[in-house]
C-alpha cells in the first residue's frame, strides 16, 4: 500500500539553513576557499574525481566544501552534476609512458632505466604528528638537480623484451569498449567493463578486498612491477580541425602488478598480470585496482573462484559507493506505513501463540 | 619568423595542431592579456558556445592495450567565425567560457597571415616558454627525489 503524506516543508527548509551555517561555522573564522581546497587538500579532491569519475579539480573542491569534507557526499553532489551535460566524444587513450613523471617507482627491479623516483610521498615519514603545522610556518623550496634526459621505461616492457610477461590486455579488432555510464551491468563483464567500475569504485571497498587477496582468499602472488603519478596529455580527434587536439593535461596514477605464472600445455608459463588507472594522485586506490583487476580475471585462467575478490558480480555490484550508500541510506527515508504491516503482522503471530498457549493451559487444567 | 613560416607551411597540420596545443594550455590570464595587447581586434560572431560538457577519457588495458572507459572530464569548447570569414574552433579542459571563447579567436587569427606571426611572438612562443620551464622545474625537483643506491662492502679486500 502507498499512501501519500505531506508535511515537513518548514522543517526540511530550517534544516538546509542549519545546515548551510554548520558547514560555514564560526564565521570569526576565514572561510575556505576553492583555490585553497584544490591546493592543499589536493588528495581528498583527487579521491573525490576518481570516485564520481569526472576530472575538474575546482568542481570536485566545491563539491568537497558543499559536503563539508563528507568525500563519498561530495562524489554523489559531483555524480549527479556530470549527469546534466551533455557528452562531447571520447579522448584519444590516454599515453602513460608519455607521462611527465612526478613519482616512478618498482619494487621489481632496483637499477632500472629513468630510476627509482620517490615524488611526494607519504612513504618513509614516521608517521609522527607534525606539530610545526600548527602555525603557519614557512616551507622550504623542493630540492633539485638537472633531469637526465632519460626515457623512464615501463617495466612491464622490459619484462616483455624477454616474453616472461603476458602482453597488455587486448580484445578482437571489433570490439568497442563498453560505458557503464551508457549501458546496463551484465554478468559475466569483460574486462574493459570491470576496469572503469573499478576506476570509479570506493577506495576502501577495493581496499579491503584487495588486502584480502593477500591474506590468501584469492591469492594472486603480487609485485609491485610499477607506480607511477604525473600528468598525461589528453587529446581529442576534433573533426572541424580534422586531426587530434590537445584539451589540457590530467594527473593519474598507474599502477602494473606483476602475478604469478600461468602457461599451459602450448605456452611456457609466464607472469601474468593486474593494471589499475586513477585519476589523480591515489597510489593506495591504483594498486587495490590492479589486485583486484588480476584477481577478477581468475576465470580467464582457469583459477578456481573460491573467494570474494574473484566473484565479479559481487565485486563489481558493490564497488560503487553512490549506489551503495544510496541503498543503506535510504532505510531511514518514511518507512511508516511498511512499518504498520510489519507491527500488524507480529502482533498477530503474538495474539496467535497466546491464544494457543491459553488453549494448553486450560487443556493442561482439565487433564 | 622562421616558427611562423613553417606555420604557415603546415597550416591545417601539425602546426596548427601546436597552436591549437598550446592555446588549450595557456591561462586565461595569458589569452586576455594577448587579446588587450591586439592593436587591431577583429570583429567575432559566436557560432558554436562556448559551451560545457564532457569528454570520456580513454586509458589502455595494461598501459598500451585495448582502449577503456577511465572516467569523465569536463571540457568547453566554442566555434568564433571572425569578419574576415576565417572560423576558429576551440576547446579545453574545465569549465572558463571566457577563455575557450579567446582561444577560438586565437586559433582564428593564427590561420591568418596577416596575424600569425603575432600570435606566435605574443602569445603562442611566451605561453611555450612557460609550459616548458614549469615542466622542467618539476622534472629536476622529482630528479632530486631520485634514489642512489650504494652497496655496502663488508670486510677487507
Amino acid at each position: 500500500m502507498y499512501v501519500a503524506v505531506k508535511g515537513g516543508e518548514a522543517a526540511i527548509n530550517n534544516a538546509h539553513r542549519l545546515l548551510a551555517d554548520r558547514r560555514r561555522g564560526d564565521r570569526s573564522l576565514p572561510s575556505l576557499t576553492i583555490e585553497q581546497i584544490v591546493a592543499q587538500l589536493g588528495l581528498a579532491v583527487d579521491r573525490v574525481m576518481a570516485e564520481a569519475s569526472l576530472f575538474d579539480p575546482s568542481l570536485a573542491a566545491l563539491a568537497v566544501r558543499q559536503s563539508r569534507g563528507d568525500l563519498i557526499e561530495a562524489i554523489f553532489l559531483l555524480r549527479a552534476y556530470r549527469t546534466t551535460l551533455p557528452r562531447f566524444g571520447v579522448s584519444v587513450p590516454l599515453d602513460t609512458a608519455r607521462m611527465q613523471v612526478e613519482r616512478r617507482v618498482s619494487a621489481t627491479y632496483k637499477d632500472l632505466p629513468g630510476g627509482q623516483l620517490l615524488g611526494p610521498t607519504f612513504d618513509y615519514t614516521h608517521r609522527l604528528l607534525d606539530p610545526s603545522l600548527l602555525e603557519d610556518q614557512d616551507v622550504e623550496e623542493p630540492a633539485r638537480r638537472p633531469a637526465p634526459e632519460e626515457e623512464i621505461m615501463r617495466v612491464s616492457d622490459i619484462l616483455a623484451h624477454e616474453g616472461l610477461i603476458e602482453t597488455d590486455g587486448t580484445f578482437p579488432d571489433d570490439h568497442v569498449a563498453g560505458d557503464l555510464t551508457r549501458e546496463p551491468m551484465e554478468f559475466p563483464m569483460p574486462r574493459d567493463l570491470r576496469l572503469q567500475a573499478l576506476a570509479r569504485g570506493d577506495e576502501g571497498f577495493l581496499l579491503a578486498l584487495a588486502y584480502s587477496t593477500q591474506r590468501g582468499f584469492g591469492r594472486t602472488h603480487p609485485f609491485v612491477g610499477e607506480i607511477r603519478i604525473g600528468e598525461v596529455e589528453l587529446e581529442m580527434d576534433v573533426p572541424e580541425m580534422g586531426f587530434s587536439v590537445s584539451l589540457g593535461r590530467i594527473k593519474v596514477t598507474e599502477c602494473q602488478m606483476v602475478n604469478q605464472f600461468k602457461g599451459s600445455a602450448k605456452a611456457p608459463p609466464q607472469f601474468t598480470r593486474g593494471y589499475g588507472l586513477v585519476f589523480g594522485q591515489s597510489e593506495r586506490k591504483a594498486m587495490s585496482m590492479s589486485l583486484v583487476d588480476r584477481a577478477l580475471r581468475a576465470q580467464e585462467f582457469g583459477e578456481d573462484i573460491v573467494a570474494p575478490a574473484q566473484d565479479e558480480e559481487f565485486v563489481i555490484s558493490h564497488s560503487d559507493n553512490v549506489q551503495a550508500t544510496g541503498f543503506v541510506e535510504h532505510l531511514k527515508l518514511p518507512h511508516y506505513v511498511d512499518f504498520q504491516a510489519e507491527l500488524a503482522l507480529v502482533r498477530g503471530m503474538r495474539a496467535e501463540i497466546a491464544a494457543r498457549d491459553t488453549d494448553d493451559d486450560m487443556q493442561e487444567a482439565a487433564e | 619568423m622562421d616558427v611562423a613560416k613553417d606555420a604557415v607551411a603546415a597550416a591545417g597540420g601539425i602546426g596548427r595542431q601546436r597552436a591549437a596545443g598550446l592555446l588549450a594550455k595557456a591561462t586565461k590570464d595569458e589569452l586576455k592579456a594577448a587579446w588587450d595587447a591586439l592593436a587591431d581586434k577583429p570583429g567575432v560572431r559566436p557560432v558554436r558556445g562556448p559551451e560545457t560538457g564532457l569528454v570520456m577519457v580513454r586509458g589502455s588495458i595494461g598501459g598500451g592495450g585495448a582502449p577503456f572507459n577511465l572516467g569523465e572530464a569536463t571540457v568547453t569548447r566554442a566555434t568564433v567565425l571572425l569578419a574576415s570569414g576565417t572560423a576558429g574552433h576551440a576547446q579545453a579542459l574545465g569549465t572558463s567560457k571566457e577563455k575557450v571563447r579567446l582561444q577560438a579567436i586565437f586559433d582564428a587569427l593564427w590561420q591568418e597571415g596577416a596575424t600569425q606571426a603575432w600570435v606566435e611572438a605574443a602569445l603562442l612562443t611566451p605561453v611555450e616558454a612557460r609550459l616548458a620551464e614549469e615542466d622542467r622545474r618539476r622534472a629536476d625537483e622529482t630528479a632530486a627525489t631520485r634514489v642512489d643506491f650504494f652497496t655496502m662492502v663488508r670486510g677487507e679486500d
